[in-house]
């Protein structure tokens, strides 16, 4: 659905993205991780042709460059600062942009409003919402549409913890109603929840493009496995896990050990075996 | 191929937003208080009191217009997209299908209309209150006067569109916009006052360097629009009426109009160039 062959993006001598190429298929998942300033946002506003970029950009066929407002038909954006007109109410604001959007102005957004919990404030002016509710307002107008393709930027960074739950189950309700989905974020736990793939920026390049499952293997990322055990155990715990080579140490109520990428269930298997029970566990 | 019917939703946006414009309230408030003062002012000055007719009233605000509308012009411009962009509006108005285009002109209609509105009250209420006293004579000229104020108040508007379209913040915008509403107005004769005689024009030259500045055109269309010539521009103004005749009012308002369309069709270039940020 989305092809994007050697992106770069200057600011000046700066490379905020260099010669980035990847795909979306549709009905995909793809999440741009990555710290602040890796240049997330920078390839979403390329992606919308809201600033000038050099490579090649195709949405369904369609070059972004030459023919952004047609692209833009098809998607629905949901930007990381919610900047909408302030004097405007959000039943004004859902008319406004459905106008631009050419949805008939018969049309009734209630059902979507409802959805994400909005009805109830219609008749408020945007100056009035919290952060949580425009970004569940950006959400609606991102949906307004029906847009096949879905381009969020640090879709949940203006909420808070339980907020933040609810709106990524939201987003994992239209991933499985079958919307192609590309968004950015700087939190693991987000991106692995969402998405089918993760593209890992580092100063405009992509530096791992894996299945979140795989990621841990592909960064060469070595966890650390506390184990909490019975007193009694500690000990067989050490020797069972020594005798296969692995480093680990008592820690307080257990043990804890270096575990590589994709291994952390070999060592419960390994202590299941040598009849050693774990109480709990965490990872680190 | 642009969408009328984006225009048109920006357009109304555009209004709805003016109407809340506290600069632009301020303007409107400020042009017809002072247009209906010089009305007055226009006859006490021949010695009597009350309200002036039409001509007399035409010639005393010619001054006010190329004070006050350029000024309208050029901020209210100049706040459109630097405005936006500030605030980070322009960057979700533009992640809507609509073009750069379709965007600027929604708000170039928009804000025009409005402008156009405020002078129809200032022009409007003054010429109501010199009907009321009785003046009805030489209205064509100060409908002529009108006409050229509200095409000189849209090419401002357009200059302000292109500043706007070159810079980011809003208070940078502005800061420009009262510096070229300065060079225009105040050293705008005083400029070609002294190119003139630096470099010796003749009066062809002179005439013709005076057409580089819309403020300019305005005050000789403005000019030749109420008096039968134009000797009191001088041996310019003389050699304009002499080698144009009939066809100088059409030339200038020609030329008034290419201050609109040039400076707009430079902004969208900018505007596409530069993109949202």
């Amino acid at each position: 659905m989305i092809e994007v062959a050697h992106l770069t993006k200057r600011f000046g001598r700066l490379r905020a993205v260099d010669d980035l190429s990847f795909n979306v298929e549709e009905g995909q998942a793809v999440a741009f991780w990555g710290a602040n300033g890796a240049g997330k946002t920078t390839v979403i506003r390329c992606l919308l042709n809201l600033i000038p970029y050099e490579g090649d950009i195709t949405v369904s066929g369609i070059d972004v460059r030459r023919n952004g407002k047609q692209v833009r038909q098809t998607v629905g954006f949901v930007p990381q600062e919610l900047n909408f007109h302030d004097d405007l109410t959000i039943a004004e604001t859902m008319t406004f942009y459905a106008r631009l959007k050419k949805i008939e102005t018969e049309h009734d957004f209630t059902p979507l409003l409802d959805r994400l919990d909005l009805s109830q404030h219609v008749a408020k002016p945007i100056s009035d919402l919290s952060g949580g509710m425009k970004q569940r307002l950006a959400l609606a107008l991102a949906l307004q549409a029906d847009p096949p393709l879905l381009v969020l930027d640090e879709p949940t960074v203006n909420l808070d913890i339980r907020s933040r739950d609810t709106f990524i189950q939201l987003l994992l309700e239209l991933k499985h109603a079958g919307k192609t989905m590309v968004f950015s974020s700087h939190r693991l736990e987000e991106v692995t929840a969402l998405a089918d793939r993760i593209l890992l920026l580092e100063a405009g390049k992509l530096v791992v493009d894996s299945p979140p499952d795989q990621l841990e293997q592909q960064l060469g990322w070595e966890s650390t496995l506390h184990l909490y055990l019975a007193r009694t155990a500690i000990q067989p715990a050490l020797d069972a896990l020594q005798q296969h080579g692995l480093p680990v140490a008592m820690n307080g109520r257990g043990v804890r050990v270096q575990v590589a990428p994709g291994k952390k269930g070999q060592v419960l298997q390994m202590l299941c075996e040598a009849g050693v029970q774990v109480d709990d566990f965490t990872v680190e | 191929m642009l969408d009328f019917e984006n225009i048109l939703v920006l357009t109304q946006k555009e209004l709805y937003d003016a109407r809340r414009n506290r600069w632009f309230m301020l303007y409107a408030v400020a042009f017809t208080g002072l247009a209906l003062g010089l009305a007055y002012m226009a006859l006490s000055g021949a010695g009597n009191y009350g309200l002036a007719g039409f001509g007399r009233t035409s010639a005393s605000l010619i001054n006010l217009v190329l004070l006050i509308v350029p000024l309208m012009g050029l901020t209210l411009g100049a706040l459109s997209l630097a405005g936006e962009r500030e605030k980070g509006t322009l960057m979700y108005l533009m992640a809507q299908p609509i073009s750069q285009a379709e965007l600027l002109l929604g708000k170039f209609v928009g804000l025009s209309l409005a402008l156009i509105a405020a002078l129809g009250i200032g022009f409007g209420l003054t010429a109501f209150a010199i009907a009321l006293n009785g003046g009805s004579a030489e209205i064509d000229t100060y409908l002529i006067l009108m006409g050229f104020a509200v095409v000189l108040a849209v090419a401002s508007l357009s200059l302000g569109f292109l500043i706007s379209a070159a810079v980011q913040r809003g208070s940078t915008a502005i800061g420009l916009a009262l510096f070229l509403w300065l060079l225009l107005v105040f050293f705008g004769d005083l400029g070609l006052m002294g190119t003139a005689l630096v470099l010796q024009l003749d009066v062809q030259q002179l005439f013709l360097a005076a057409l580089v500045n819309p403020l300019q055109l305005f005050k000789i269309a403005a000019i030749s629009g109420i008096r039968s010539n134009l000797e009191v521009l001088g041996p310019a103004g003389v050699y304009a009426f002499r080698t144009y005749g009939s066809a100088l009012l059409p030339l200038l308002l020609g030329l008034l109009l290419l201050w609109v369309i040039i400076p707009l069709l430079l902004a969208t270039y900018l505007f596409k160039k530069r993109g949202v940020l």
